[in-house]
């Protein structure tokens, strides 16, 4: 029974009909928690004490920033799995994954500096959890101009996914970078073992954009799995049904 | 409603960080849709050239 399921899952038909039937039902929630989110965000949540209205920089930079980490982990794991069992469909998880990280990894360094710049008197420093940010997009960048050097996809599968697998280090280096090393950067207000340390006004928006922003990235992966499911199939009679108009 | 876009003097600094979240989300809806049509139209040529009825 748990066999034909995962068995299921490797299939690429059985894949690329499941993501075009699931995506609406991940797009239009993420529209409605980003669109609840902003108004929080920028209307309903207080001024802070000491940051003012500056504070509103919160609610799309830490979004961004979690989407950096959250794709890359989900890229390093479907790579991993699409090299230890060589399942295709792995792969083109990992494949869709790389341009949806490195634009959220832009998006949090651009609204990191614009947040810095006010707070602490600089768009940027070297510090610990920036400089760690920032090889992220490296590695995001070096993983998709790997893919786009090699012409053969399955090769390009392969290299890609060991670069993939082999980054993921980097993840808790920036998570933790924060406690490890003394940073400009804040520690974690959320993602900690006590309670939050922000008020429901400002914890509840932010909530819905972080929720919203993966909701979002579930439909994004989901469409663009569609494509390298497509790409990597070579003269299926399955492909005719879904290709024909 | 002006102290609204003013943000507390923050303006300059909390506006352009929503305007590039915003357009990473959007671009990203856009970028995703056009690699799946991409997709799409190279499968259809692809069986077009092995000379299937299509």
């Amino acid at each position: 029974m748990a066999w034909t399921w995962f068995h299921r899952f490797g299939s690429p038909p059985h894949v690329y009909r499941l993501a075009a039937r699931l995506t609406p039902w991940f797009a239009w929630p993420a529209a409605l928690c980003i669109a609840a989110g902003l108004w929080g965000g920028l209307v309903l949540a207080p001024p802070d004490y000491q940051q003012g209205d500056g504070v509103r920089i919160l609610y799309v930079h830490a979004p961004s920033a979690w989407m950096s980490l959250m794709v890359y982990t989900t890229m390093a794991v479907a790579a991993a799995i699409g090299l230890i069992w060589r399942i295709k469909v792995a792969h083109a998880v990992a494949a869709s994954c790389a341009p949806i990280g490195a634009s959220f990894t832009f998006a949090a360094l651009v609204t990191g500096a614009l947040w810095g710049e006010p707070m602490w008197g600089t768009y940027w420093e070297w510090d610990p959890r920036l400089t760690s940010e920032l090889v992220l997009l490296f590695l995001y960048l070096g993983y998709m101009g790997l893919r786009a050097g090699i012409e053969d996809t399955q090769r390009a599968d392969r290299a890609s996914a060991v670069l993939a697998v082999v980054g993921v280090v980097n993840v808790p280096i920036i998570h933790y970078s924060v406690t490890w090393w003394n940073s400009l950067h804040q520690a974690p207000s959320v993602m900690r073992m006590d309670k939050p340390a922000m008020p429901p006004s400002m914890l509840l928006p932010l909530l819905l954009m972080l929720l919203g922003f993966t909701l979002l990235f579930v439909a994004l992966l989901l469409v663009r799995l569609r494509g390298e499911v497509l790409a990597r199939e070579r003269a299926a009679s399955w492909i005719r049904e879904v290709v024909s108009v | 409603m002006s102290s609204f876009f003013d943000m507390g003097g923050y303006a300059a600094f909390v506006w352009p960080a929503y305007a590039v979240t915003l357009a990473v989300v959007f671009l990203n809806v856009f970028w995703a849709r056009r690699a799946l049509a991409r997709s799409r139209a190279e499968a259809r040529r692809r069986l077009q050239m092995q000379g299937e009825p299509s």
